[in-house]
Order: structure tokens, then C-alpha cells, then sequence
């Protein structure tokens, strides 16, 4: 047994890592001010670096890369903020005509919404009456889209984009912790960096545990593919981000709650992602099924 | 990443799978938990049982994916735990093996492996838990002879070990971690006095050990005098991600069994409840895949020992104490009838937040070894 990544796994994150930190301004709040506008620029570009044609075979212009590899490349985009309807495009890759290379915008409904409804050149799901709301977060456009009738079915969510939620997520609890510690070991208060105060200490401990043991779980459920792993991934990955963001928020005292702080963009990007289909009570009743199996 | 196992761990696995099925149905029946000598024997009978079949030495020289195997396979299988053997195998003997002399190693490490002979640990004192280095039990040096004087508490086995692991101040005026002495006392030494303590649970699991002149030859130091503080802390690493591997899978046991209860008594139909055994499930499942993770990585000689425990400690430790309020939900009103499964363990749940470094201590290790943040008074 070797879990762990290899060391081409580490090259892979390592090169992703570099190619987003080029966009810093992702994250730049100022620019969340401004609707938020699909550069198709950098959709081209993440289409040439192989975001969306990672898993597609190389004959048909992929890398002919697994889950584990999609899942380290979408846990950096959730990581830098990444905008855009990233797990619809990659699910499109090699179906969706100009997915794979980032020519084309694909988007889905999901969980009763629609990310980037406008942007998108085409629609998984039907998105027939889709009102705009005011979205939380502000750097992702969104879409409702009316219940549907009475005894429609609901449409179980695609386990390989429930994954790629849960490795967003896990992008997001490791850099809001990595945020929550910059800001303990340098802002002082009483003489001395808040982060020798064990009140704060620890709320940054809980932060790295959670990302931690969510790390392990979305790792493994990117090796197996299997539905119950990944559900287990999704429970455990939306909780470190979601609350890691929040305790984030907490360490930065009066700074966290300013539109200049990046934390509110974490926060908000994780809720957005923790009402995607698969997570909450539906991965809770799936983990449940299978203990009554 | 590569959850699969090797030709040669696998072979490991079938080797031992087949083993238990011939071994266990030949123990003797469990003894009663208020029957020490009785609890004693059984346990040395068990390692004595692995000696023999060539897994007594599992937890020292087995590469750590060899070792989860072992605690998988035999938490499956129902075998017994480590036991009365927990601190020579885990604590006290790895010690040994790491800083004794050949002598020291020749005398003590045999009979743990054989299951000849009981360790327990005499480290923390009334005045000094969490705050170890604090120890106050003094030892002076008269010829040959340490002559030793304080108070140890929870003690485990403390009633049937032949030896203890001792933590002793040597120099009361060096700065407090340099002034620590390792030493093996033999635990029939006069002026050693026993007095078991109650849990909460009921049952008397610890003792203090009040030390009263007790002489331990010199020749059982281990290390050299006032650098016990650095011989022990060597060990503490030891169990490299493997410590609680046996009881996760025991916990993923209990919680099938919850399920079936719930379903059986009707309060699956309870979403409330029946999500809260789905979270549990992903908890478990996780903390099983951390175990992975973390095995793998000292496998790889890669991370920073030790640390990695803390994080798996941290969680599962609180995992555990849900996984019993769950079960308590389970019951209903039969939570309070101590007769009913899992009530006790909802019981002894309440010591793994605080026995061996409390979720406290373990966050601040988390904060200034992993993230680096400053130590604060």
C-alpha cells in the first residue's frame, strides 16, 4: 500500500499551482466588485493546460489521466478561486463538442441552479425558466430554476462531479487555514501574535484536522471511484470548508468581515459549492443506506 | 496513490487470517474484568501464542503497512487486544530496544516477547498530567542503589506487572527536562504500595503506586542519568499512525450493529437519527482512509513522527465519544440500563479526549509543530 502521491501527482499539483497563481487576481476582491465576466481567454488557456481533457484518452487528445490526477487539479482551482463552471466543462470533455479544449462553455443544472447560465455555450439539465438571482457569491453567477412538477424524478448526481466538488472544497479548507495561520503568526495584539493564544491556536488546529482527515477521504475516493468513498469524501470536504472558512473569518477578527479580506470569497464560494447535488442529507442518506446493506 | 496491497503484504494477510482461524477457537475462556491474575495470564497466554507462531515481535521490526494488516486481521477476527502486554510491547520495550545496552536488551526484551513478563508505566504523578516534565518523585543515588520516593498515578496493571517503567527527577536543580531519569523498577521492591482507582465506569483499570525509599539498582537506568526526558520521547512516536487501527475497525463493527438495532427497534425511520449514523459512517471511513494515509507515509520514512497521530488522535478520539451518543439515541430509554450493549463503552468513551495528551495538548502540538504558530505562556 502507497498512499501517497507520487512524485509525478506532486509535479502535476506543483504545475497547476503555478499556472493559477499567474491569475492571482481571481481573488483580487476589488475585481469581485464588477459582475462577474467568463474570460474566455482563460478558459482556452485552462482548456491548452488540460483541465477539462485530463482524463480523456490521449488518443482522443487527453492526457489519459485518472480521477486522482482531475481530483489534484480541481482541488488547486478551488484553491485560487477558480471561476467558472469548471466540474460541468471537464464532466463534457470528449461529449460536448469543444469542451475538452475550452472553446466551448459547458454548465448544468444542478441542485435546483445554474452557474454561469449566461456565460455558457451549453446546458446539461433543464434549465427551462431559469430566473437570475442575486448570488452570495460574487464572483459566480447564478440561476434558479423552478421545482419540478410532481412526480418528476430527481436525477442522482454524477458521483465524478460530486468528487470534483469535494476536492474544490478541499482547495479551500487548506487555504483558508494557511490564511488563518499568516494572519495569527504576524498580527499582534497584547504584546505578542495572536496565534500564541491557545483560544486562537486551537480554532487553527480544528482547521487543519478537519482539511486533514477530508484530505484523506477525497484522495482515497479519487483512487477507488467508488460511490460511498466519494459521498464520504463530499460530507468530509464540505465540512472543513465550510466551517474551516467560518473559523478563518473568526481569526481574522474585524478584518475577516471587510470585503478586502479574501475569506469572505472562500466562505461564499463554499456554500455555493456545498448546495451542489451529492452533499448534505443526500450523501448523509447514501452513507446510511450502506450501513444498512 | 496506490490503496492496493503488494504480493507480499497480501500473502501476509492470508498467512494470518488462516493462523487466527486455527488459533483462536484454542483460548481459554475471557476472564472476568475484576480478576487481574485471571486477565493477566489470559493476555501473556495470547502473546505467548503469537511468539510462537513468529507475530510476537509485529509491532517493533514489521515494516507499518505489515503492521496495520496485523491490527486489522486480528480486530476482525475477534482476537484478543494487547492487553496487560500494552506498555512492554509499546512503550517500555521499544525504549529498550532503542537506548539500552546489549545487557539491558538481552534481560528485559525476551520475556515481553514471550509473554513472560508485565510492564506498566509510572510517568505521571497527582501534580503532573498534562504537564509531565513537571514530576516530582526523587531519586537519590546511595552506592549501587537509586533510592526512589513520590507518588505515580494511573498506573494500568499496576496490581500484576513485574516491571515499571519509572520517570524520576535525579537533578532537582537543572532546568526541569534535564534533570529526568529513566529507570526500570521491579515492581515486588519494598516500599512500593498499590491502591487501584475507580473509573467512572466502575471498574478499577489504574492504580496509584506510592513509592516509599524503593531501591533500584543502578544497572537499571536506561540512558544516561538526567537524559530521561529525551530517552522517552524517542518511543512516543513509536506506533507510527498504527496505535488506534483496531479500534477503528471495531467502531465501524459497532456502527453496523447500530444500524441494525435502529432498524430493528424502528427509530431508523428517525431521519434525524438515521443521517446522524450516515455522517458517522463517512466518519469512520475517513478516519480509516487517515490511517492509511498516515502508515503509508512512515512507510515512506516521509512527515514529521509523531505529529500526524495528533491530528488522527484529535478526531478520532471525539468520533468515538459521537459514535456512543449515537448509540445512546439508539437505546432510548435503555441508555441508562448498564446491562445493555454499548453502555459502558459510552463510558469509557470519556477518557479518549483526555488519556494520553488531552485534545488540548494535542491542538497546541497540531498549532506550534505542524503550523508553526509561536508557544504562548
Amino acid at each position: 500500500m502507497r498512499f501517497q502521491l507520487t512524485r509525478e501527482q506532486r509535479a502535476l499539483r506543483d504545475g497547476v499551482r503555478q499556472l493559477l497563481a499567474r491569475r492571482r487576481d481571481a481573488r483580487e476582491p476589488r475585481a469581485a466588485l464588477e459582475p462577474p465576466r467568463l474570460d474566455r481567454a482563460l478558459w482556452r488557456e485552462l482548456g491548452a493546460a488540460g483541465l477539462f481533457a485530463l482524463r480523456l484518452p490521449e488518443a482522443d487528445g487527453g492526457a489519459g489521466a485518472g480521477l486522482p490526477e482531475a481530483v489534484l487539479a480541481f482541488e488547486e482551482a478551488g484553491r485560487a478561486l477558480l471561476p467558472g463552471p469548471l466540474v460541468a466543462t471537464h464532466l463534457a470533455a470528449g461529449t460536448v463538442p469543444g469542451a475538452a479544449t475550452g472553446e466551448a462553455v459547458v454548465t448544468a443544472v444542478d441542485g435546483g441552479l445554474v452557474e454561469w447560465l449566461a456565460a455558457a455555450d451549453v446546458v446539461r439539465g433543464d434549465a427551462s425558466g431559469a430566473m437570475p438571482v442575486r448570488s452570495v457569491d460574487p464572483l459566480t453567477p447564478l440561476h434558479r430554476v423552478p421545482a419540478a412538477g410532481a412526480g418528476a424524478a430527481t436525477v442522482a448526481p454524477e458521483p465524478v462531479a460530486v468528487l470534483l466538488t469535494a476536492a474544490e472544497q478541499l482547495g479551500t479548507a487548506t487555504r483558508v487555514c494557511e490564511l488563518a495561520v499568516q494572519h495569527a503568526r504576524t498580527r499582534e495584539q497584547f504584546g505578542q501574535p495572536v496565534g500564541a493564544f491557545q483560544a486562537v491556536k486551537h480554532l487553527c488546529a480544528d482547521m487543519l484536522v478537519r482539511a486533514e482527515t477530508a484530505r484523506a477521504a477525497v484522495y482515497a475516493a479519487a483512487v477507488t471511484g467508488d460511490p460511498v468513498d466519494i459521498a464520504t469524501a463530499r460530507l468530509l470536504a464540505d465540512e472543513a470548508a465550510v466551517r474551516g472558512a467560518r473559523d478563518c473569518l473568526q481569526v481574522h477578527g474585524g478584518m475577516g468581515f471587510t470585503w478586502e479580506s479574501e475569506v469572505h470569497l472562500q466562505l461564499k464560494r463554499a456554500w455555493l459549492r456545498a448546495r451542489r447535488g451529492g452533499g448534505g442529507t443526500e450523501g448523509a442518506e447514501l452513507l446510511a443506506a450502506d450501513l444498512a446493506g | 496513490m496506490d490503496l492496493s496491497y503488494t504480493p507480499e503484504e497480501e500473502d501476509f494477510r492470508a498467512r494470518l487470517r488462516a493462523w487466527l482461524a486455527e488459533a483462536l477457537p484454542t483460548l481459554p475462556a475471557r476472564p472476568s474484568p475484576e480478576d487481574w491474575p485471571g486477565r493477566r495470564a489470559y493476555d501473556l497466554g495470547w502473546q505467548r501464542m503469537l511468539y510462537d507462531a513468529g507475530y510476537a515481535d509485529v509491532h517493533w521490526d514489521a515494516p507499518p503497512t505489515l503492521r496495520l494488516i496485523f491490527l486489522e486481521e486480528t480486530e476482525r477476527a475477534g482476537a484478543p487486544y494487547v492487553g496487560a502486554g500494552f506498555v512492554g510491547l509499546l512503550h517500555a520495550g521499544p525504549t529498550i530496544a532503542a537506548e539500552g545496552t546489549a545487557a539491558q536488551r538481552a534481560r528485559w526484551l525476551p520475556p515481553i516477547l514471550r509473554g513472560d513478563e508485565v510492564w506498566c508505566q509510572g510517568f505521571s504523578e497527582p501534580d503532573a498530567g498534562s504537564d509531565l516534565a513537571a514530576l516530582r518523585t526523587r531519586a537519590w543515588r546511595d552506592g549501587d542503589d537509586y533510592v526512589v520516593s513520590g507518588a505515580k498515578i494511573w498506573t494500568s496493571h499496576a496490581e500484576v506487572a513485574d516491571w515499571c517503567e519509572l520517570l524520576v527527577r535525579t537533578d532537582p536543580d537543572a532546568p526541569r527536562h534535564r534533570g529526568i531519569t529513566w529507570l526500570a523498577m521491579p515492581m515486588d521492591a519494598p516500599g512500593i504500595t498499590v491502591r487501584p482507582l475507580r473509573t467512572l465506569a466502575g471498574s478499577a483499570e489504574f492504580a496509584e503506586v506510592f513509592l516509599d525509599e524503593v531501591r533500584v539498582p543502578v544497572a537499571h537506568r536506561v540512558g544516561a542519568e538526567n537524559d530521561g526526558w529525551r530517552v522517552t520521547m524517542v518511543t512516543l512516536s513509536f506506533e507510527r499512525g498504527t496505535a488506534f487501527v483496531g479500534e477503528v475497525v471495531a467502531c465501524r463493527r459497532v456502527l453496523g450493529e447500530l444500524a441494525r438495532e435502529a432498524r430493528a427497534n424502528g427509530r431508523w425511520d428517525d431521519p434525524a437519527l438515521r443521517r446522524r449514523l450516515g455522517a458517522l459512517n463517512a466518519e469512520f471511513r475517513a478516519l480509516w482512509r487517515l490511517t492509511q494515509w498516515n502508515v503509508s507515509e512512515a512507510e515512506q520514512g516521509g512527515g514529521v513522527p509523531g505529529t500526524g497521530g495528533s491530528v488522527f488522535k484529535l478526531r478520532y478520539s471525539h468520533a468515538r465519544q459521537e459514535l456512543y451518543d449515537a448509540a445512546a439515541e439508539v437505546l432510548g430509554a435503555d441508555c441508562l440500563d448498564l446491562d445493555r450493549p454499548w453502555v459502558l463503552d459510552r463510558l469509557s468513551s470519556l477518557s479518549y479526549t483526555i488519556a494520553a495528551g488531552t485534545s488540548q495538548i494535542q491542538r497546541n502540538i497540531v498549532a506550534e509543530r505542524i503550523l508553526g504558530l509561536p508557544k504562548g505562556r
